[in-house]
């Protein structure tokens, strides 16, 4: 059985079949709520995370399955020093697929290494969150009509961004994509990401730490929240936290077809006055997230 | 200075002058009662200078470790005094156990029974990383 731990595994051909499939969900949903009537998805959360889990779970129960899981490291054996691998061959038993986020950076890749049954990761410390990324795509892909000749701004912390590094490995696939980096000094993008993603791709990209300089030039701006549990020092994140803000004003000389989108949860890096603006796209963009996870969990249970 | 032959044993030529110490402790040779020779900075043609070492037995490399450490190295199986193969080695794939995650997020860092293992992802810049976070090897 497969799993989706890193979302470069899936091809742009599965992409695009997630995101047809995820549409055609959104237009017909009667269609599938039965598509896994007797199945069972386990949300194993290590790390708590409202959206994340609600949507697997949400998207589960839409498809006609049943849930079951823990959202909190504190309510599982692991507290009593179970490894991430026993875990998995426990709830193996328990359940035909399983959905996992987890503070430390490759458990699930762990968990998928020691079970038959399909494991997504839903999110691995600062490392991967395909199921995010997922969501961004099905988001563009709606509000824009498609993946090429865009231009995405990516704005905040591209440092510890997992879901920033991951929308750029997914989008530098696509055709005439340029990706404008706007982030303070101390959160520019990696430079193995910049490498490997963009500068052997030749792919077209800009580093800058004004939002003001750029903003008119985004089809999509796609801003991220400074995280507190990426930082070891207290007085950096502080220091970091309100380097980007989003304002009504900024938003002023931005194009009229411009997208904005935030993973989300967002602290104060969008202003709450932007939210009436119909450019805003995150509270869509989180809708959207169970769509696709209903198209991605009926992939790998090979339902049809 | 005179190292004599060996009979039956192994010789590691053409490390990388200086790299002999770590090939020594990562294929753990200080564990072996056989007699083992390390020279360093031995005169070389093609070289200037290289290390060699010298093990009176026949063991399992890891030779992973090695391609890991020097890929450059040249092992030379010796039986009844002679040269019975010669190996060159390639830079591995894939290292199991030779070097563990220095990233404290990784899940290797909380779970000591599982294996550290780095993937070669830039043959070129032979760098690796770690399978499960991917953090490159230092």
């Amino acid at each position: 059985m497969r799993s989706l731990i890193d979302i470069r595994e899936l091809s742009v051909d599965e992409i695009d079949e997630l995101v047809r499939v995820a549409n055609d969900i959104i237009d017909n949903p009667a269609k599938y709520s039965e598509k896994c009537k007797g199945k069972i998805l386990a949300t194993l959360f290590f790390e708590p995370s409202t959206r994340t889990r609600l949507s697997f779970e949400s998207a589960m129960l839409s498809l006609g399955g049943n849930v079951i899981g823990f959202s909190d490291s504190q309510n599982s054996s692991a507290s009593k020093g179970e490894s991430v691998a026993d875990t998995t061959k426990i709830v193996s038993g328990y359940a035909d697929i399983i959905a996992m986020r987890h503070p430390k950076e490759g458990a699930p890749l762990v968990a998928s290494l020691n079970t038959d049954i399909p494991v997504i990761n839903a999110g691995d410390g600062g490392h991967n969150h395909p199921t995010q990324t997922l969501t961004d795509l099905l988001t563009i892909n709606r509000e824009k009509g498609g993946f090429d000749n865009l231009t995405i701004g990516l704005c905040g912390d591209l440092k510890f961004g997992r879901t920033v590094h991951s929308l750029i490995s997914a989008m530098s696939r696509y055709k005439n994509v340029k990706f404008i980096l706007i982030s303070p000094d101390e959160l520019k993008i990696p430079d193995y990401i910049k490498q490997t993603e963009l500068e052997a791709k030749n792919l077209k990209y800009v580093e800058t730490t004004s939002l003001d300089d750029v903003i008119n030039e985004l089809d999509i701006l796609y801003m991220t929240r400074v995280q507190r549990e990426r930082f070891f020092n207290e007085q950096d994140y502080i220091r970091l936290r309100d380097s980007y803000i989003l304002t009504p004003k900024k938003l002023e000389s931005a194009k009229d077809d411009l997208i904005v989108m935030h993973p989300l949860p967002r602290v104060n890096e969008i202003s709450v006055a932007v939210d009436d603006d119909p450019r805003a796209c995150y509270f869509k963009q989180a809708r959207y997230g169970k769509f696709i996870r209903m198209a991605l969990i009926m992939k790998l249970l090979e339902v049809k | 200075m005179i190292i004599g032959q060996i009979k039956d044993g192994i010789v590691l030529d053409h490390i990388t002058a200086g790299k002999g110490m770590t090939l020594y402790n990562i294929l753990g040779l200080d564990k072996l009662d056989c007699q083992v020779a390390l020279i360093k900075n031995a005169e070389s043609s093609k070289m200037g200078r290289k290390d060699i070492i010298k093990i009176d037995k026949v063991i399992d490399l890891n030779l992973d470790a090695l391609g890991y450490v020097d890929p450059g190295v040249t092992v030379n199986i010796i039986k009844d005094g002679k040269l019975a193969k010669r190996q060159n080695i390639d830079i591995p794939k894939r290292i199991v156990n030779i070097i563990k995650c220095k990233n404290p997020r990784c899940i290797t860092t909380v779970e000591q029974e599982l294996s550290n293992i780095f993937v070669l992802t830039d043959k070129e810049n032979r760098v690796y990383r770690c399978l499960y976070c991917e953090s490159k090897a230092k």
